[in-house]
Protein backbone atom coordinates (compact mmCIF):
# COMPACT_ATOMS: atom_id res chain seq x y z
CA UNK A 1 0.00 0.00 0.00
CA UNK A 2 1.64 3.18 1.09
CA UNK A 3 4.88 1.71 2.39
CA UNK A 4 6.82 1.90 -0.85
CA UNK A 5 5.97 5.51 -1.58
CA UNK A 6 7.59 8.50 -0.01
CA UNK A 7 5.50 9.16 3.05
CA UNK A 8 3.91 12.55 3.44
CA UNK A 9 2.82 13.18 6.99
CA UNK A 10 -0.38 15.22 6.98
CA UNK A 11 -1.44 15.24 10.58
CA UNK A 12 0.65 14.61 13.63
CA UNK A 13 -0.64 14.64 17.19
CA UNK A 14 1.94 14.54 20.00
CA UNK A 15 1.01 13.40 23.47
CA UNK A 16 -2.49 14.82 23.51
CA UNK A 17 -4.06 14.86 26.94
CA UNK A 18 -7.56 15.97 27.77
CA UNK A 19 -9.00 16.21 31.23
CA UNK A 20 -12.61 16.85 32.19
CA UNK A 21 -12.29 17.90 35.81
CA UNK A 22 -10.70 14.90 37.51
CA UNK A 23 -11.40 12.53 34.63
CA UNK A 24 -8.60 11.95 32.17
CA UNK A 25 -10.40 11.20 28.92
CA UNK A 26 -7.22 11.06 26.85
CA UNK A 27 -3.70 10.62 28.12
CA UNK A 28 -0.59 11.09 25.99
CA UNK A 29 -2.22 10.03 22.75
CA UNK A 30 0.07 10.34 19.74
CA UNK A 31 -1.27 9.67 16.26
CA UNK A 32 0.35 10.14 12.87
CA UNK A 33 -1.67 10.28 9.66
CA UNK A 34 -0.06 10.05 6.25
CA UNK A 35 -1.45 10.80 2.84
CA UNK A 36 -2.99 7.83 1.02
CA UNK A 37 -3.56 6.10 4.29
CA UNK A 38 -6.58 5.05 6.29
CA UNK A 39 -5.76 5.14 9.97
CA UNK A 40 -8.37 3.63 12.25
CA UNK A 41 -8.92 4.55 15.89
CA UNK A 42 -10.24 1.46 17.57
CA UNK A 43 -11.45 0.81 21.06
CA UNK A 44 -14.45 -0.03 23.22
CA UNK A 45 -17.04 2.54 24.23
CA UNK A 46 -15.59 5.11 26.58
CA UNK A 47 -12.04 4.55 25.33
CA UNK A 48 -11.77 8.23 24.40
CA UNK A 49 -11.91 7.94 20.61
CA UNK A 50 -14.41 10.74 20.18
CA UNK A 51 -12.48 12.99 22.55
CA UNK A 52 -9.40 12.34 20.45
CA UNK A 53 -11.09 13.16 17.14
CA UNK A 54 -12.67 16.26 18.72
CA UNK A 55 -9.21 17.51 19.68
CA UNK A 56 -7.93 16.89 16.17
CA UNK A 57 -10.85 18.75 14.57
CA UNK A 58 -10.71 21.68 16.95
CA UNK A 59 -14.06 21.05 18.60
CA UNK A 60 -12.26 20.52 21.90
CA UNK A 61 -8.99 22.14 22.97
CA UNK A 62 -6.43 19.68 24.37
CA UNK A 63 -5.27 20.16 27.95
CA UNK A 64 -1.76 19.26 26.87
CA UNK A 65 0.04 18.27 23.72
CA UNK A 66 0.58 19.60 20.22
CA UNK A 67 -1.06 19.03 16.85
CA UNK A 68 0.76 19.68 13.58
CA UNK A 69 -0.76 19.77 10.13
CA UNK A 70 1.71 19.54 7.26
CA UNK A 71 4.44 20.76 9.57
CA UNK A 72 2.52 23.72 10.98
CA UNK A 73 1.42 23.94 14.59
CA UNK A 74 -2.38 24.13 14.57
CA UNK A 75 -3.02 23.44 18.26
CA UNK A 76 -4.47 26.89 18.83
CA UNK A 77 -6.73 27.00 15.77
CA UNK A 78 -10.53 26.89 16.03
CA UNK A 79 -12.64 24.31 14.22
CA UNK A 80 -13.43 26.82 11.46
CA UNK A 81 -9.75 27.70 11.02
CA UNK A 82 -8.77 24.02 10.83
CA UNK A 83 -11.41 23.49 8.19
CA UNK A 84 -9.84 26.34 6.23
CA UNK A 85 -6.35 24.81 6.35
CA UNK A 86 -7.65 21.47 5.09
CA UNK A 87 -8.99 19.32 7.90
CA UNK A 88 -12.57 18.18 7.44
CA UNK A 89 -14.67 16.04 9.73
CA UNK A 90 -17.93 14.18 9.92
CA UNK A 91 -19.81 13.43 13.10
CA UNK A 92 -20.90 10.28 14.90
CA UNK A 93 -24.46 11.51 15.00
CA UNK A 94 -25.51 12.58 11.54
CA UNK A 95 -24.97 16.31 11.39
CA UNK A 96 -26.47 17.85 8.28
CA UNK A 97 -28.97 20.58 7.39
CA UNK A 98 -32.03 18.33 7.25
CA UNK A 99 -34.45 20.82 5.68
CA UNK A 100 -32.06 21.71 2.84
CA UNK A 101 -31.69 19.73 -0.36
CA UNK A 102 -28.67 17.47 -0.80
CA UNK A 103 -27.30 19.96 -3.31
CA UNK A 104 -27.71 22.91 -0.94
CA UNK A 105 -25.99 21.04 1.90
CA UNK A 106 -22.93 20.45 -0.25
CA UNK A 107 -23.12 23.83 -2.00
CA UNK A 108 -22.91 25.54 1.40
CA UNK A 109 -19.86 23.44 2.16
CA UNK A 110 -18.26 24.46 -1.14
CA UNK A 111 -19.15 28.12 -0.61
CA UNK A 112 -17.14 28.08 2.63
CA UNK A 113 -13.95 28.18 0.54
CA UNK A 114 -14.75 31.62 -0.83
CA UNK A 115 -16.36 33.61 1.91
CA UNK A 116 -17.38 37.05 0.74
CA UNK A 117 -20.02 38.11 3.23
CA UNK A 118 -20.06 41.68 1.94
CA UNK A 119 -21.44 40.60 -1.43
CA UNK A 120 -25.04 40.69 -0.32
CA UNK A 121 -26.49 41.36 -3.77
CA UNK A 122 -25.03 38.46 -5.72
CA UNK A 123 -27.19 35.37 -5.97
CA UNK A 124 -25.80 32.29 -4.30
CA UNK A 125 -27.39 30.04 -6.90
CA UNK A 126 -25.60 31.87 -9.71
CA UNK A 127 -22.16 31.01 -8.40
CA UNK A 128 -21.51 28.24 -10.91
CA UNK A 129 -18.21 27.15 -9.44
CA UNK A 130 -19.85 26.22 -6.14
CA UNK A 131 -22.69 24.34 -7.81
CA UNK A 132 -20.34 22.42 -10.06
CA UNK A 133 -18.08 21.52 -7.22
CA UNK A 134 -21.03 20.44 -5.10
CA UNK A 135 -22.30 18.13 -7.86
CA UNK A 136 -18.84 16.65 -8.35
CA UNK A 137 -18.49 15.93 -4.64
CA UNK A 138 -21.97 14.42 -4.46
CA UNK A 139 -21.00 12.08 -7.29
CA UNK A 140 -17.73 11.23 -5.64
CA UNK A 141 -19.54 10.26 -2.44
CA UNK A 142 -21.89 8.07 -4.48
CA UNK A 143 -25.04 10.14 -3.98
CA UNK A 144 -25.53 11.27 -7.59
CA UNK A 145 -29.11 10.02 -7.73
CA UNK A 146 -30.24 12.08 -4.75
CA UNK A 147 -29.03 15.56 -5.71
CA UNK A 148 -32.41 17.28 -5.46
CA UNK A 149 -33.81 15.36 -2.53
CA UNK A 150 -34.50 17.01 0.79
CA UNK A 151 -31.65 15.63 2.85
CA UNK A 152 -33.79 14.93 5.91
CA UNK A 153 -35.67 12.14 4.11
CA UNK A 154 -32.56 10.24 2.97
CA UNK A 155 -31.79 6.88 4.49
CA UNK A 156 -29.32 6.79 7.32
CA UNK A 157 -26.56 5.45 5.09
CA UNK A 158 -27.20 8.09 2.47
CA UNK A 159 -26.97 10.81 5.09
CA UNK A 160 -23.56 9.51 6.05
CA UNK A 161 -22.56 9.68 2.40
CA UNK A 162 -23.86 13.23 2.32
CA UNK A 163 -21.61 14.10 5.23
CA UNK A 164 -18.66 12.78 3.27
CA UNK A 165 -19.69 14.85 0.23
CA UNK A 166 -19.82 17.96 2.43
CA UNK A 167 -16.34 17.33 3.79
CA UNK A 168 -15.03 16.77 0.26
CA UNK A 169 -16.50 20.07 -0.91
CA UNK A 170 -14.27 21.86 1.59
CA UNK A 171 -11.14 20.56 -0.21
CA UNK A 172 -10.11 18.70 2.92
CA UNK A 173 -6.75 16.91 2.73
CA UNK A 174 -7.44 15.15 5.99
CA UNK A 175 -10.81 13.51 6.60
CA UNK A 176 -11.70 12.86 10.22
CA UNK A 177 -14.65 10.50 10.10
CA UNK A 178 -16.42 9.54 13.30
CA UNK A 179 -18.06 6.14 12.78
CA UNK A 180 -19.07 6.60 9.14
CA UNK A 181 -20.37 3.02 9.05
CA UNK A 182 -22.42 3.16 12.24
CA UNK A 183 -25.97 1.96 11.82
CA UNK A 184 -25.50 0.96 8.18
CA UNK A 185 -26.80 -2.19 6.54
CA UNK A 186 -24.24 -4.56 5.07
CA UNK A 187 -24.87 -3.35 1.53
CA UNK A 188 -24.57 0.32 2.45
CA UNK A 189 -21.54 -0.50 4.52
CA UNK A 190 -19.83 -2.25 1.61
CA UNK A 191 -20.42 0.66 -0.73
CA UNK A 192 -19.12 3.10 1.89
CA UNK A 193 -15.96 1.03 2.19
CA UNK A 194 -15.51 1.40 -1.57
CA UNK A 195 -15.98 5.15 -1.28
CA UNK A 196 -13.38 5.32 1.49
CA UNK A 197 -10.85 3.36 -0.55
CA UNK A 198 -11.38 5.69 -3.47
CA UNK A 199 -10.94 8.78 -1.31
CA UNK A 200 -7.73 7.40 0.15
CA UNK A 201 -5.96 7.75 -3.19
CA UNK A 202 -5.44 11.47 -2.76
CA UNK A 203 -6.05 12.18 0.91
CA UNK A 204 -5.45 10.95 4.42
CA UNK A 205 -8.33 9.47 6.40
CA UNK A 206 -8.60 9.04 10.13
CA UNK A 207 -11.49 6.84 11.06
CA UNK A 208 -13.21 5.96 14.30
CA UNK A 209 -14.96 2.66 13.85
CA UNK A 210 -16.56 -0.25 15.70
CA UNK A 211 -17.32 -2.54 12.79
CA UNK A 212 -14.37 -5.00 12.90
CA UNK A 213 -14.87 -6.49 9.45
CA UNK A 214 -14.86 -3.06 7.91
CA UNK A 215 -11.88 -1.96 9.97
CA UNK A 216 -9.71 -4.80 8.73
CA UNK A 217 -11.01 -4.34 5.20
CA UNK A 218 -9.84 -0.75 4.92
CA UNK A 219 -7.25 0.01 7.59
CA UNK A 220 -3.61 0.63 6.71
CA UNK A 221 -2.82 1.45 10.29
CA UNK A 222 -4.71 0.87 13.53
CA UNK A 223 -4.39 2.65 16.84
CA UNK A 224 -6.08 0.86 19.72
CA UNK A 225 -7.25 2.91 22.67
CA UNK A 226 -8.44 1.66 26.04
CA UNK A 227 -9.52 3.82 28.98
CA UNK A 228 -8.15 6.99 27.41
CA UNK A 229 -4.72 5.44 26.87
CA UNK A 230 -2.95 4.32 23.76
CA UNK A 231 -2.61 0.56 23.89
CA UNK A 232 -0.98 -0.31 20.62
CA UNK A 233 -0.42 1.16 17.18
CA UNK A 234 0.52 -0.76 14.04
CA UNK A 235 -0.62 -2.36 10.81
CA UNK A 236 -3.72 -4.61 10.95
CA UNK A 237 -1.74 -7.85 11.06
CA UNK A 238 0.18 -6.68 14.11
CA UNK A 239 -3.00 -5.63 15.88
CA UNK A 240 -4.70 -8.92 15.11
CA UNK A 241 -1.78 -10.83 16.57
CA UNK A 242 -1.23 -8.59 19.55
CA UNK A 243 -1.55 -10.27 22.92
CA UNK A 244 -2.07 -6.97 24.69
CA UNK A 245 -5.01 -6.10 22.46
CA UNK A 246 -6.55 -9.52 22.92
CA UNK A 247 -6.18 -9.30 26.66
CA UNK A 248 -7.73 -5.86 26.72
CA UNK A 249 -10.74 -7.32 24.99
CA UNK A 250 -10.87 -10.41 27.25
CA UNK A 251 -9.58 -12.57 24.47
CA UNK A 252 -12.68 -12.45 22.29
CA UNK A 253 -13.51 -10.36 19.31
CA UNK A 254 -17.13 -10.13 20.41
CA UNK A 255 -16.54 -7.29 22.76
CA UNK A 256 -15.60 -5.15 19.79
CA UNK A 257 -19.17 -5.31 18.60
CA UNK A 258 -20.84 -2.84 20.87
CA UNK B 1 -48.99 28.73 -2.99
CA UNK B 2 -47.07 28.84 -6.24
CA UNK B 3 -44.72 31.69 -7.06
CA UNK B 4 -47.03 33.32 -9.59
CA UNK B 5 -50.06 33.43 -7.31
CA UNK B 6 -47.91 34.73 -4.49
CA UNK B 7 -46.52 37.49 -6.72
CA UNK B 8 -50.00 38.57 -7.87
CA UNK B 9 -51.25 38.57 -4.29
CA UNK B 10 -48.39 40.85 -3.26
CA UNK B 11 -49.08 43.26 -6.13
CA UNK B 12 -52.75 43.40 -5.16
CA UNK B 13 -51.81 44.09 -1.55
CA UNK B 14 -49.52 46.94 -2.56
CA UNK B 15 -52.21 48.37 -4.87
CA UNK B 16 -54.77 48.27 -2.06
CA UNK B 17 -52.35 49.99 0.29
CA UNK B 18 -51.65 52.63 -2.34
CA UNK B 19 -55.40 53.39 -2.38
CA UNK B 20 -55.56 54.21 1.33
CA UNK B 21 -54.87 57.97 0.89
CA UNK B 22 -57.84 58.14 -1.52
CA UNK B 23 -60.06 57.80 1.55
CA UNK B 24 -59.01 61.31 2.51
CA UNK B 25 -59.31 60.37 6.19
CA UNK B 26 -56.26 61.49 8.12
CA UNK B 27 -56.98 58.92 10.79
CA UNK B 28 -56.70 55.99 8.40
CA UNK B 29 -53.74 57.38 6.55
CA UNK B 30 -51.83 57.80 9.76
CA UNK B 31 -52.76 54.45 11.24
CA UNK B 32 -51.92 52.49 8.10
CA UNK B 33 -48.73 54.49 7.85
CA UNK B 34 -47.87 53.40 11.37
CA UNK B 35 -48.60 49.78 10.51
CA UNK B 36 -46.25 50.00 7.53
CA UNK B 37 -43.53 51.40 9.78
CA UNK B 38 -44.04 48.51 12.18
CA UNK B 39 -43.91 46.11 9.24
CA UNK B 40 -40.42 47.41 8.38
CA UNK B 41 -39.45 47.05 12.03
CA UNK B 42 -40.79 43.48 12.15
CA UNK B 43 -38.99 42.50 8.92
CA UNK B 44 -35.72 43.79 10.35
CA UNK B 45 -36.20 41.61 13.41
CA UNK B 46 -37.18 38.64 11.27
CA UNK B 47 -33.73 38.75 9.68
CA UNK B 48 -32.42 37.82 13.13
CA UNK B 49 -35.19 35.65 14.57
CA UNK B 50 -36.51 33.93 11.48
CA UNK B 51 -33.42 33.63 9.32
CA UNK B 52 -30.39 33.59 11.61
CA UNK B 53 -31.97 31.99 14.68
CA UNK B 54 -31.08 34.89 16.98
CA UNK B 55 -34.00 35.73 19.26
CA UNK B 56 -33.27 39.34 20.11
CA UNK B 57 -35.43 40.71 22.90
CA UNK B 58 -34.00 44.21 22.65
CA UNK B 59 -34.71 45.23 19.11
CA UNK B 60 -36.62 48.36 20.17
CA UNK B 61 -33.27 49.89 21.17
CA UNK B 62 -32.27 50.46 17.53
CA UNK B 63 -35.74 51.70 16.61
CA UNK B 64 -35.58 54.20 19.47
CA UNK B 65 -31.98 55.27 18.95
CA UNK B 66 -32.73 56.26 15.34
CA UNK B 67 -35.97 57.97 16.36
CA UNK B 68 -34.10 60.06 18.93
CA UNK B 69 -31.32 60.69 16.44
CA UNK B 70 -33.70 62.51 14.08
CA UNK B 71 -35.13 64.59 16.90
CA UNK B 72 -31.71 65.49 18.31
CA UNK B 73 -30.02 66.13 14.96
CA UNK B 74 -32.82 68.36 13.67
CA UNK B 75 -32.43 72.07 14.46
CA UNK B 76 -35.18 73.47 16.66
CA UNK B 77 -36.66 76.09 14.37
CA UNK B 78 -36.04 74.82 10.88
CA UNK B 79 -36.19 71.59 8.96
CA UNK B 80 -33.16 69.35 8.67
CA UNK B 81 -32.26 67.84 5.32
CA UNK B 82 -33.77 64.40 4.86
CA UNK B 83 -30.64 63.33 3.01
CA UNK B 84 -28.57 64.05 6.08
CA UNK B 85 -30.76 62.89 8.99
CA UNK B 86 -31.99 59.72 7.29
CA UNK B 87 -28.57 58.11 6.70
CA UNK B 88 -27.25 59.57 9.96
CA UNK B 89 -29.98 58.03 12.11
CA UNK B 90 -29.78 54.67 10.31
CA UNK B 91 -26.01 54.79 10.68
CA UNK B 92 -26.20 55.50 14.42
CA UNK B 93 -28.65 52.65 14.97
CA UNK B 94 -26.42 50.29 12.95
CA UNK B 95 -23.35 51.45 14.86
CA UNK B 96 -25.10 50.80 18.17
CA UNK B 97 -26.11 47.34 16.93
CA UNK B 98 -22.54 46.63 15.82
CA UNK B 99 -21.05 47.56 19.20
CA UNK B 100 -23.75 45.76 21.20
CA UNK B 101 -23.48 42.79 18.82
CA UNK B 102 -19.78 42.43 19.63
CA UNK B 103 -20.84 41.57 23.18
CA UNK B 104 -24.20 39.84 22.93
CA UNK B 105 -23.26 37.51 20.06
CA UNK B 106 -20.81 35.74 22.34
CA UNK B 107 -23.79 34.30 24.19
CA UNK B 108 -26.38 31.78 23.06
CA UNK B 109 -29.97 30.79 23.71
CA UNK B 110 -31.61 32.14 26.83
CA UNK B 111 -28.50 34.18 27.69
CA UNK B 112 -28.66 35.90 24.34
CA UNK B 113 -32.28 36.85 24.98
CA UNK B 114 -31.42 38.23 28.42
CA UNK B 115 -28.34 40.16 27.32
CA UNK B 116 -30.07 41.80 24.35
CA UNK B 117 -32.82 42.84 26.77
CA UNK B 118 -30.25 44.20 29.22
CA UNK B 119 -28.55 46.37 26.59
CA UNK B 120 -31.91 47.67 25.39
CA UNK B 121 -32.82 48.60 28.97
CA UNK B 122 -29.53 50.46 29.26
CA UNK B 123 -30.39 52.41 26.12
CA UNK B 124 -33.86 53.04 27.54
CA UNK B 125 -32.48 54.53 30.74
CA UNK B 126 -29.98 56.68 28.85
CA UNK B 127 -32.91 58.48 27.22
CA UNK B 128 -35.18 58.24 30.25
CA UNK B 129 -32.81 59.49 32.92
CA UNK B 130 -30.38 61.87 31.23
CA UNK B 131 -31.03 65.29 29.77
CA UNK B 132 -29.83 64.07 26.36
CA UNK B 133 -33.30 63.34 25.03
CA UNK B 134 -35.52 65.43 27.28
CA UNK B 135 -35.92 62.78 29.98
CA UNK B 136 -39.13 60.88 30.52
CA UNK B 137 -41.19 63.47 28.63
CA UNK B 138 -39.35 62.79 25.42
CA UNK B 139 -38.95 65.47 22.81
CA UNK B 140 -40.71 66.97 19.84
CA UNK B 141 -39.58 66.98 16.26
CA UNK B 142 -40.90 70.41 15.42
CA UNK B 143 -40.07 70.37 11.75
CA UNK B 144 -40.16 67.28 9.58
CA UNK B 145 -37.03 66.79 7.48
CA UNK B 146 -37.03 68.48 4.10
CA UNK B 147 -36.50 66.42 0.98
CA UNK B 148 -35.15 69.42 -0.95
CA UNK B 149 -32.14 68.84 -3.17
CA UNK B 150 -30.54 72.16 -4.20
CA UNK B 151 -33.87 73.94 -3.94
CA UNK B 152 -35.86 71.28 -5.79
CA UNK B 153 -38.36 69.48 -3.58
CA UNK B 154 -39.47 66.11 -4.96
CA UNK B 155 -41.93 65.54 -2.12
CA UNK B 156 -42.97 67.13 1.15
CA UNK B 157 -43.11 65.02 4.31
CA UNK B 158 -45.40 67.58 5.98
CA UNK B 159 -48.02 66.47 3.50
CA UNK B 160 -49.66 63.40 5.01
CA UNK B 161 -50.22 61.79 1.62
CA UNK B 162 -46.61 62.30 0.59
CA UNK B 163 -45.50 60.92 3.93
CA UNK B 164 -47.69 57.87 3.46
CA UNK B 165 -46.29 57.07 0.03
CA UNK B 166 -42.77 57.68 1.29
CA UNK B 167 -43.34 55.05 3.99
CA UNK B 168 -45.02 52.62 1.60
CA UNK B 169 -42.20 52.92 -0.93
CA UNK B 170 -39.64 52.42 1.83
CA UNK B 171 -41.39 49.29 3.05
CA UNK B 172 -41.50 47.78 -0.44
CA UNK B 173 -37.81 48.60 -0.90
CA UNK B 174 -36.90 47.01 2.43
CA UNK B 175 -38.85 43.90 1.46
CA UNK B 176 -37.10 43.65 -1.92
CA UNK B 177 -33.74 44.37 -0.30
CA UNK B 178 -34.10 41.64 2.31
CA UNK B 179 -35.50 39.15 -0.20
CA UNK B 180 -32.41 39.75 -2.33
CA UNK B 181 -29.99 39.58 0.58
CA UNK B 182 -31.43 36.23 1.61
CA UNK B 183 -30.59 34.79 -1.79
CA UNK B 184 -26.98 35.88 -1.56
CA UNK B 185 -24.19 33.66 -0.22
CA UNK B 186 -24.39 35.81 2.92
CA UNK B 187 -28.10 35.10 3.32
CA UNK B 188 -27.70 31.38 2.66
CA UNK B 189 -24.99 31.29 5.30
CA UNK B 190 -27.33 32.91 7.84
CA UNK B 191 -29.97 30.28 7.17
CA UNK B 192 -27.31 27.61 7.59
CA UNK B 193 -26.32 29.13 10.92
CA UNK B 194 -29.93 29.05 12.04
CA UNK B 195 -30.21 25.40 11.06
CA UNK B 196 -26.94 24.18 12.55
CA UNK B 197 -24.32 26.69 13.63
CA UNK B 198 -21.89 24.09 14.89
CA UNK B 199 -21.88 22.37 11.51
CA UNK B 200 -21.28 25.68 9.77
CA UNK B 201 -18.21 26.19 11.94
CA UNK B 202 -16.84 22.78 11.18
CA UNK B 203 -17.37 23.55 7.49
CA UNK B 204 -15.02 26.48 7.96
CA UNK B 205 -17.45 29.35 8.40
CA UNK B 206 -16.47 32.10 10.82
CA UNK B 207 -20.04 32.34 12.00
CA UNK B 208 -19.47 35.20 14.44
CA UNK B 209 -18.74 37.59 11.56
CA UNK B 210 -21.91 36.62 9.75
CA UNK B 211 -24.02 36.98 12.87
CA UNK B 212 -22.47 40.37 13.57
CA UNK B 213 -23.21 41.42 10.00
CA UNK B 214 -26.82 40.32 10.35
CA UNK B 215 -27.17 42.01 13.74
CA UNK B 216 -25.80 45.28 12.38
CA UNK B 217 -27.98 45.14 9.28
CA UNK B 218 -31.07 44.38 11.37
CA UNK B 219 -30.20 47.25 13.70
CA UNK B 220 -29.87 49.64 10.77
CA UNK B 221 -33.20 48.58 9.26
CA UNK B 222 -34.87 48.73 12.67
CA UNK B 223 -33.42 52.25 12.83
CA UNK B 224 -34.98 53.07 9.47
CA UNK B 225 -38.36 52.13 10.97
CA UNK B 226 -37.66 54.25 14.03
CA UNK B 227 -36.72 57.19 11.83
CA UNK B 228 -40.01 56.93 9.93
CA UNK B 229 -41.95 56.63 13.18
CA UNK B 230 -40.42 59.82 14.59
CA UNK B 231 -41.06 61.75 11.38
CA UNK B 232 -44.63 60.43 11.11
CA UNK B 233 -45.68 61.37 14.63
CA UNK B 234 -43.34 64.29 15.27
CA UNK B 235 -42.32 63.27 18.78
CA UNK B 236 -40.28 60.63 20.55
CA UNK B 237 -40.41 59.22 24.06
CA UNK B 238 -38.26 56.73 25.96
CA UNK B 239 -41.15 54.26 25.70
CA UNK B 240 -40.11 53.63 22.10
CA UNK B 241 -37.10 51.76 23.51
CA UNK B 242 -38.92 49.95 26.27
CA UNK B 243 -39.04 46.18 26.53
CA UNK B 244 -42.77 46.31 25.75
CA UNK B 245 -41.89 47.49 22.26
CA UNK B 246 -39.24 44.79 21.88
CA UNK B 247 -41.87 42.27 22.94
CA UNK B 248 -44.51 43.65 20.59
CA UNK B 249 -42.30 43.43 17.53
CA UNK B 250 -41.31 39.89 18.50
CA UNK B 251 -45.01 39.03 18.71
CA UNK B 252 -45.57 40.49 15.24
CA UNK B 253 -42.87 38.20 13.90
CA UNK B 254 -44.32 35.15 15.66
CA UNK B 255 -47.86 36.04 14.64
CA UNK B 256 -46.88 36.49 11.01
CA UNK B 257 -44.59 33.48 10.77
CA UNK B 258 -40.89 33.50 11.52
CA UNK B 259 -38.69 33.32 8.47
CA UNK B 260 -41.30 34.63 6.05
CA UNK B 261 -41.02 38.31 5.15
CA UNK B 262 -44.50 38.67 3.63
CA UNK B 263 -45.96 36.78 6.59
CA UNK B 264 -44.26 39.12 9.01
CA UNK B 265 -45.73 42.15 7.23
CA UNK B 266 -49.15 40.52 7.66
CA UNK B 267 -48.25 39.89 11.30
CA UNK B 268 -47.56 43.58 11.85
CA UNK B 269 -50.92 44.42 10.27
CA UNK B 270 -52.80 41.86 12.32
CA UNK B 271 -51.14 42.96 15.54
CA UNK B 272 -51.79 46.68 15.10
CA UNK B 273 -55.35 46.14 13.84
CA UNK B 274 -56.18 43.86 16.76
CA UNK B 275 -54.81 46.48 19.09
CA UNK B 276 -57.13 49.13 17.58
CA UNK B 277 -60.20 46.94 17.42
CA UNK B 278 -59.83 45.35 20.86
CA UNK B 279 -59.08 48.70 22.48
CA UNK B 280 -62.39 49.95 21.05
CA UNK B 281 -64.28 47.04 22.54
CA UNK B 282 -62.85 46.94 26.04
CA UNK B 283 -60.23 48.47 28.25
CA UNK B 284 -59.06 44.95 28.97
CA UNK B 285 -57.96 44.63 25.36
CA UNK B 286 -54.61 43.17 26.32
CA UNK B 287 -56.38 40.08 27.65
CA UNK B 288 -58.04 39.53 24.26
CA UNK B 289 -54.74 40.14 22.54
CA UNK B 290 -52.98 37.61 24.74
CA UNK B 291 -55.68 35.07 24.02
CA UNK B 292 -55.28 35.47 20.28
CA UNK B 293 -51.50 35.13 20.49
CA UNK B 294 -51.79 31.94 22.54
CA UNK B 295 -54.30 30.57 20.04
CA UNK B 296 -52.02 31.33 17.09
CA UNK B 297 -49.02 29.71 18.72
CA UNK B 298 -51.07 26.61 19.59
CA UNK B 299 -53.13 26.16 16.42
CA UNK B 300 -51.09 27.94 13.77
CA UNK B 301 -47.45 27.18 14.48
CA UNK B 302 -46.30 28.68 11.15
CA UNK B 303 -48.15 31.93 11.90
CA UNK B 304 -50.24 33.72 9.29
CA UNK B 305 -47.69 32.70 6.65
CA UNK B 306 -48.75 29.09 7.17
CA UNK B 307 -52.38 29.69 6.24
CA UNK B 308 -52.12 29.38 2.41
CA UNK B 309 -50.41 26.01 2.75
CA UNK B 310 -53.11 24.78 5.12
CA UNK B 311 -55.91 25.88 2.81
CA UNK B 312 -54.22 24.15 -0.09
CA UNK B 313 -53.87 20.95 1.86
CA UNK B 314 -57.44 21.12 3.08
CA UNK B 315 -58.66 21.49 -0.51
CA UNK B 316 -56.59 18.52 -1.63
CA UNK B 317 -58.72 16.29 0.56
CA UNK B 318 -57.31 17.02 3.97
CA UNK B 319 -54.98 14.04 4.10
CA UNK B 320 -52.37 14.67 6.73
CA UNK B 321 -49.21 14.95 4.76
Amino acid sequence: MSEAKNKEVLLQADKLTRRFGGLVANQDISVTLERQMIHVLLGPNGAGKSTCINMLSGDLPPSEGKIHFMGKDITGLSAAQRSQVGIGRSYQRTNIFPQFSVLENVRLAAQSRRQEPWRIFSKAMEAKWALEKARACIDEAGLGKRVDWVSGVLSHGEQRQLEIAMVLATDAQVLLLDEPLAGMGSEESASMVEVLKRLRQTRGILLVEHDMDAVFAVADMITVMVNGQLLECGPPAQIKASVAVQQAYLGTEDSFHV
Amino acid sequence: MNAQASFILKLVAIALLACVPLSGESFYIEIVGKVLVMAIFAMSLDLLVGFTGLVSFGHAAYFGIAAYAVAILSPQYEAASLWYVLPASIGLAALAAFVIGLFVLRTKGIYFIMVTLAFAQMAYFIFHDTPLGGGSDGMYLNNKPSAAIFGWEPFDLNNEVHMFYFILATMVLVYLFLARVLQSPFGRTLVGIKSNEHRMQSLGYFTFRYKLGAFTLAGGLGGLAGFLYAVLFGFVTPELLSWHESGNVLLMVILGGMGNLAGVIAGAFAFEMMREVFADITKYWQLLMGGVIVAVVLFLPGGLAGIPGRIKRAMQGGDAK
